[in-house]
C-alpha cells in the first residue's frame, strides 16, 4: 500500500509534544517509537521518554497499570521529551485519568470511546463518563470508536483472531497521528513487514488498520487540528535514532574494536540497566563476552577477573547494586587494573524508585567504599552522548589503569534521541599499558611517569608472572607490605594518578554567558531541561545568566573554580538534596551557592527552572 | 599456545616470598602437593593463575611462582571463572577455605559448579574460622565449642561433598591432609578433567581446631577408617584389605570379606564417571567408612565450550565484523 496524499496544512509548528497512553498490553511504547522514528526520518529533531509501570503486565484498565510514551519533535532544537503536551492520545480511561493534568488547556484529547464502558470506568475510579459529564470542557476531544472501526476494517482479512484484532487498534490511533502531523506511513509499514514476516495476515492487518485511522482523520476532517513541522536544521551526516542504554553498549563496542581488546561483560539484571546487557549479549560476532552472573558481586568480580587476563571488562548496574560491588570495586583500584561499572541511576534509597529517574548515587560512587579509594566518575548527559562517555570511561580506565564509574540515569538510558552516527575510525585513539615482554628489572608495580598508570602484565606472558591482591602493596613490587611510609605513599600515588586525569579531560565551557549574576550548574542527566530553561529565559531578553554542566566529576575539569568564580552566584540544580553542591562546597571556597533539588523521581520541568531562575536573579 | 614445556621441579614454582602459615599447618603440605603436581601437569608457568578469596588458605597464591590474585572474601570462583572466560587456555586453580566458600561465597561456590567452569577449586576444610581466630565455620560440628560458641554450636554443619553434588559438580575429591602423594596425584587428575574439580582437603588447623580429622586421618588407624576410591576398582579398605562396601536395599554396608560368604566379587565397583550421582551422594555422607579419592568425575561440556559454541554459530551467521557495521545497519537516515 502506497503512503496517500495528504492536502496541505494550514499551519507549521516548531514542535509538538504528543503523549500516547493506555493498558499495559496496549502497545503504546510501540506505537510512540514508531511515531518518533518516522518524525526523525523525516528530518525532526526529537526526544522521547517511556513511562511504564513497574508491573509487567497489571490489571487492565487499572490507574497503575498505564503505560504511556513521549515524544517531542520539532524544526528546532529539542533537548527533552517535553513537559504538558499538545496531544494525548488515550485508550482507556484509566489512561485519561492519569494523565490528563499533563494536557495543556485548549489541547487535543484523542480517546477510544469503546474503551469508556462502565467497567473501564470503575477501574478507572471515575464516578461519571468523563466525555459526558462536562469535566473536558476546556479542551478539544476528538471521540472515535477506534476499536468497532479497527474490527471493521479487518474484517474481511482471515485467519485473524480476536486477540490480535484488538492488539492493531493502536495503529488506527497511530495513523490518526500521522495524517494530522503530516507524516508518511512508509516506516511503519516497513516495520510490519520484517517484525511479521512469517505471518502475512498479521502485516495485511496492521497495515489495513493503520491506513483506516488516516483516512478517517481526513475524512473527519481534523483539519483544525492538522500541523506540518519542518525538518529542523541539523549537523549533516547519517543518522539514527538511539537509546541512551543502548548508546552506552555501543560506546564500549567501539572502544573495545579501537583498543583492539576483547570486551567482556559481567552482570546480573536490575532496572533500569538490564537493557546494556541486553544489548552487549547479541554482539558475540564482535568477540563480546559476557557473564549473567549469580549475583552483582559476581558480576564484577567476574570483570576484575577478565581485566586481569587482558579484556577490557566493564560490569552494569543500578543504585543497589552498585552498594554491592562496592567492596569489589575497591579491589580494582587497589590491583590498579581497568575496569568500567556502569551506574544507571534510578529512585533510592534502598530499592526505592526502580522505574524512575534520580541523581542521588553522586555521593556513593565518590565515596561509597572502604578506605581512601578514589575512582574516575564521568556523566553522560544525554541519550545520545552515553555512546561518548562510554567510550571515554573505557579509554581512561584503560590508560590510567583504575577503575571508572560511568553515571548515566533512567531518565537518559530509557529516553531516545536523533544521534549523528560516529565511525570508530574517527574516535579517539586508546593507548594501553600492556607489557609484551620481560625486561631487564621488571615490576609489576612500575609507572607511566606522565599518567602514574601501572603496567598491566597478562597472564600467559612469559617471565611476568606475579601476584597481585588486596593487601596494601609494595610500590615497586607489589608484594603484601605493612610498611607505614608505603601505605601513605601508596594511598597518595592512587588519589595523585586520578587527580592526573585532569590533564587529559576537556575544561569546562560556559553557555550563553561567560559571567553574570548567576550561573546555572548541572551535571549528568539533567542538561536537556537545563539547557532549554537558560534558553528559554534568554530567549525573553535576560542576558546575565550563564549555564555550565558537568560530565566530568573526579576529577573536575582543571578550570572549574574559575568558571565558577565569574558569576555572583551559583544555582546548583540537581535530582537529589544537593550532593554536587556539596561536593563544590567541599573544593572551592567563597562561592555563593544556592541550590534547586527535586526529589520526585521526576525530571525537572522547564516551568519550574524557569520560574526558579527569576527568583535568584531577583 | 605452545605445548612443549621444559621439565620443572617444584622449585620453580615457588616464589620469593617466605610463607606464613603456622608451624604444623596442613598448608604447607597442600602447598607443596601443587607444587609437585605443576611438573607432572606439564604446563608452562606463565599459563598458571591462582586466584583466591580470603582466609589462611587464601594467602597461597602469593608462594606460588604463576601468575596470581588475591581477592576479595568468597569471590574467587567468580573472579576465576572472568579469568578462565577472557582466556580458556590458562590453568586456572581457586583456593578457598570453608568459610570464604561456604558462608561468604557460597553463591559463588554453587556457581561456578553449575556451570562447570574449566577450573580446579582446592577446598582447604578444616572447620574453623583460622585468620579471623577461631570463630565456628560452615562446617563446624554441632556443639563445637569455639571462640563465637563458647557453650557450643546450634549451627548445623555443611558437608561440602554433598552441597557440591547437590550443585550438580561434576568432579568432587576428598583427600587427608596429610597425603602429600595422594593429594598431588588428585591434583594432576582434576587439572586433566575438564570442567569444574572440586578438591576437599580435610586440613588440621593446629592452633584453632587441632585433631578434627584425627579419628579419620592418624596414621595408625587411617587404613582402617578411610576408604580410598579409585574408578573401576572395588571398594575395598582396611589395613587387610578385608572390608569392603556392598548395597544393602538402598543403604550401603560394610562386609568384611572371607566372613559369610563374602568375597571380593560382592564389593562395589567405584563408577566415579556416571552421570548419576546417587552413589557418590552415599559414598559422600558415610562416616564409616570415611571415602577419600575421587568420587565423582563426570565427563561434561564445560561452560567455556558451551560458550564458544554459541559464538562461533553467531559469528558464521552474522553479517556485522565491525562495529561501524552495526551503527550504519537499519534505520538510519540522512540529513543534508
Amino acid at each position: 500500500m502506497m503512503t496517500p496524499n495528504i492536502k496541505p496544512r494550514p499551519e507549521t509548528l516548531e514542535a509538538v509534544i504528543i503523549r500516547f497512553v493506555g493498558d499495559s498490553g496496549d502497545g503504546m511504547q510501540l506505537t510512540g517509537t514508531q511515531f518518533s522514528d518516522t518524525s526523525a526520518m523525516f528530518g525532526n529533531d526529537i526526544a522521547t521518554f517511556p513511562n511504564y509501570p513497574a508491573e509487567i503486565r497489571a490489571p487492565q484498565g487499572s490507574l497503575y497499570g498505564v503505560s504511556g510514551f513521549q515524544v517531542h519533535i520539532g524544526s528546532v532544537e529539542i533537548s527533552t521529551p517535553g513537559d504538558e503536551v499538545d496531544l494525548l492520545v488515550a485508550m482507556n480511561p484509566a489512561g485519561l485519568k492519569t494523565n490528563l493534568h499533563a494536557v495543556k488547556p485548549g489541547h487535543t484529547i484523542i480517546v477510544d470511546t469503546d474503551a469508556f464502558t462502565k467497567k473501564n470506568l470503575e477501574k478507572a475510579q471515575y464516578e461519571t463518563n468523563p466525555l459526558e459529564d462536562g469535566s473536558l470542557a476546556n479542551y478539544r476531544v476528538i471521540e472515535v470508536a477506534m476499536t468497532s472501526l479497527t474490527k471493521e476494517a479487518v474484517k474481511d482479512i482471515s485467519g485473524l483472531d480476536n486477540k490480535s484484532i484488538t492488539r492493531t487498534k493502536n495503529m488506527f490511533a497511530l495513523g490518526m497521528v500521522y495524517w494530522m502531523y503530516d507524516r508518511s506511513l512508509d516506516h511503519t509499514i516497513k516495520f510490519f513487514n520484517k517484525k511479521f514476516k512469517s505471518k502475512p495476515e498479521i502485516i495485511e492487518a496492521n497495515t489495513k488498520v493503520l491506513n483506516t485511522g488516516f483516512y478517517f482523520a481526513e475524512t473527519l476532517e481534523l483539519i483544525p487540528n492538522a500541523y506540518t513541522i519542518s525538518p529542523a536544521k541539523m549537523e549533516s551526516g547519517t543518522y539514527r535514532i538511539i537509546m541512551g542504554n543502548t548508546a552506552t553498549a555501543w560506546g564500549f563496542l567501539a572502544a573495545a574494536e579501537k583498543a583492539n581488546l576483547e570486551l567482556f561483560l559481567g552482570s546480573y539484571p536490575i532496572t533500569p540497566a538490564s537493557d546494556i546487557l541486553h544489548e552487549l549479549v547479541k554482539h558475540r560476532h564482535f568477540g563480546v563476552k559476557s557473564l549473567q552472573a549469580e549475583d552483582e558481586i559476581a558480576g564484577i568480580s567476574s570483570a576484575i577477573g577478565a581485566s586481569f587476563a587482558g579484556n577490557l571488562a566493564i560490569t552494569t548496574t543500578s543504585g543497589p547494586g552498585l552498594a554491592l560491588k562496592g567492596e569489589a570495586i575497591g579491589l580494582a583500584m587497589m590491583l590498579e587494573l581497568p575496569l568500567v561499572v556502569v551506574n544507571v541511576q534510578r529512585g533510592g534509597p534502598s530499592t526505592g524508585l526502580p522505574t524512575k529517574t534520580e541523581q542521588s548515587d553522586l555521593l556513593q560512587v565518590l565515596y561509597g567504599r572502604n578506605g581512601e579509594s578514589p575512582v574516575i566518575v564521568l556523566a553522560a548527559s544525554t541519550p545520545a552522548n552515553c555512546f561518548d562517555y562510554a567510550y571515554q570511561a573505557a579509554k581512561l580506565t584503560v590508560e590510567y589503569m583504575t577503575p571508572v564509574i560511568l553515571l548515566t540515569d533512567g531518565y537518559i538510558a530509557n529516553g531516545s534521541a536523533p544521534w549523528k552516527i560516529k565511525s570508530v575510525k574517527d574516535m579517539p585513539e586508546i593507548k594501553n599499558n600492556i607489557v609484551e615482554e620481560v625486561t631487564d628489572n621488571w615490576h609489576p608495580y612500575d609507572r607511566n611517569d606522565e599518567s602514574l598508570a601501572r603496567n598491566w602484565a597478562i597472564p600467559g606472558t612469559p617471565g611476568l608472572e606475579h601476584r597481585v591482591g588486596g593487601l596494601e602493596k609494595d610500590r615497586v613490587s607489589g608484594n603484601v607490605s605493612y610498611v607505614p611510609e608505603n601505605h601513605e605513599y601508596m594511598t597518595k600515588i592512587r588519589a595523585e594518578k586520578i587527580k592526573r586525569v585532569q590533564n587529559c579531560i576537556p575544561e569546562l565551557t560556559t553557555e550563553f554567558a561567560a559571567k553574570g549574576d548567576v550561573l546555572v550548574v548541572g551535571w549528568g542527566g539533567t542538561y536537556g531541561s537545563l539547557h532549554s530553561a537558560v534558553k528559554h529565559i534568554h530567549g525573553e531578553g535576560v542576558r546575565n545568566i550563564g549555564y555550565v554542566h558537568f560530565n566530568y566529576i573526579n576529577p573536575l575539569p582543571k578550570n572549574t573554580e574559575k568558571v565558577l568564580k565569574q558569576f555572583k552566584k551559583i544555582l546548583v540544580c540537581e535530582l537529589n538534596s544537593g550532593q554536587l553542591a556539596k561536593v563544590l562546597k567541599s573544593n572551592f571556597n567563597g562561592l555563593d551557592i544556592v541550590q534547586f533539588n527535586k526529589i520526585q523521581g521526576l525530571p525537572f520541568s522547564n516551568g519550574e527552572l524557569v520560574e526558579k531562575f527569576k527568583q535568584v536573579l531577583k | 599456545m605452545e605445548t612443549t614445556v621444559e621439565k620443572y621441579t617444584y622449585k620453580d614454582f615457588e616464589s620469593d616470598q617466605e610463607v606464613r602459615w603456622c608451624p604444623g599447618c596442613d598448608d604447607y603440605v597442600i602447598l607443596r602437593a601443587v607444587q609437585k603436581a605443576l611438573p607432572e601437569i606439564g604446563v608452562r608457568r606463565e599459563n598458571v593463575v591462582f586466584i583466591s578469596g580470603i582466609g589462611c588458605s587464601s594467602r597461597f597464591p602469593y608462594y606460588m611462582n604463576t601468575y596470581g590474585m588475591h581477592g576479595i572474601h568468597g569471590r574467587a570462583p567468580a573472579i576465576a571463572t572472568g579469568v578462565k572466560l577472557a582466556n580458556p587456555d590458562l590453568s586456572v586453580w581457586v583456593i578457598t577455605g570453608d568459610g570464604d566458600s561456604m558462608a561468604i561465597g557460597g553463591n559463588h561456590f554453587i556457581h561456578v559448579l553449575r556451570r562447570n567452569v574449566n577450573l580446579n577449586v582446592i577446598l582447604f576444610n578444616n572447620e574453623i574460622y583460622g585468620l579471623t581466630k577461631g570463630q565456628f565455620s560452615p562446617t563446624s560440628l554441632v556443639g563445637q565449642r569455639t571462640k563465637s560458641s563458647p557453650y557450643g554450636n546450634t549451627q548445623p554443619p555443611f558437608s561440602a561433598g554433598e552441597l557440591a553434588l547437590g550443585a550438580n559438580a561434576r568432579f568432587f575429591a576428598r583427600i587427608g591432609g596429610n597425603v602429600p602423594k595422594d593429594m598431588s596425584e588428585i591434583f594432576i587428575e582434576a587439572e586433566r578433567f575438564k570442567g569444574t574439580s572440586l578438591i576437599e582437603v580435610l586440613q588440621n588447623c593446629p592452633i584453632f581446631n587441632d585433631g578434627a580429622y584425627e579419628e579419620f586421618t592418624n596414621r595408625a588407624v587411617r587404613e582402617d577408617k578411610q576408604l580410598f576410591v579409585e574408578h573401576g576398582k572395588p571398594m575395598i579398605f582396611g589395613k587387610d584389605r578385608n572390608k569392603g562396601l556392598v548395597l544393602n536395599g538402598i543403604k550401603l554396608e560394610v562386609v568384611n570379606i572371607g566372613e559369610n560368604g563374602v568375597t571380593e566379587e560382592d564389593i562395589l565397583i567405584h563408577d566415579a564417571k556416571t552421570e548419576d550421582p546417587t552413589l557418590h551422594q552415599m559414598l559422600v555422607r558415610l562416616r564409616y567408612p570415611l571415602v577419600t579419592g575421587i568420587i565423582r568425575s563426570f565427563e561434561d561440556k564445560t561452560f567455556e565450550v558451551r560458550e564458544n559454541e554459541v559464538t562461533k554459530q553467531v559469528k558464521e551467521d552474522s553479517k556485522f565484523v565491525k562495529a561501524d557495521d552495526l551503527f550504519f545497519s537499519g534505520d538510519i537516515y540522512q540529513v543534508f
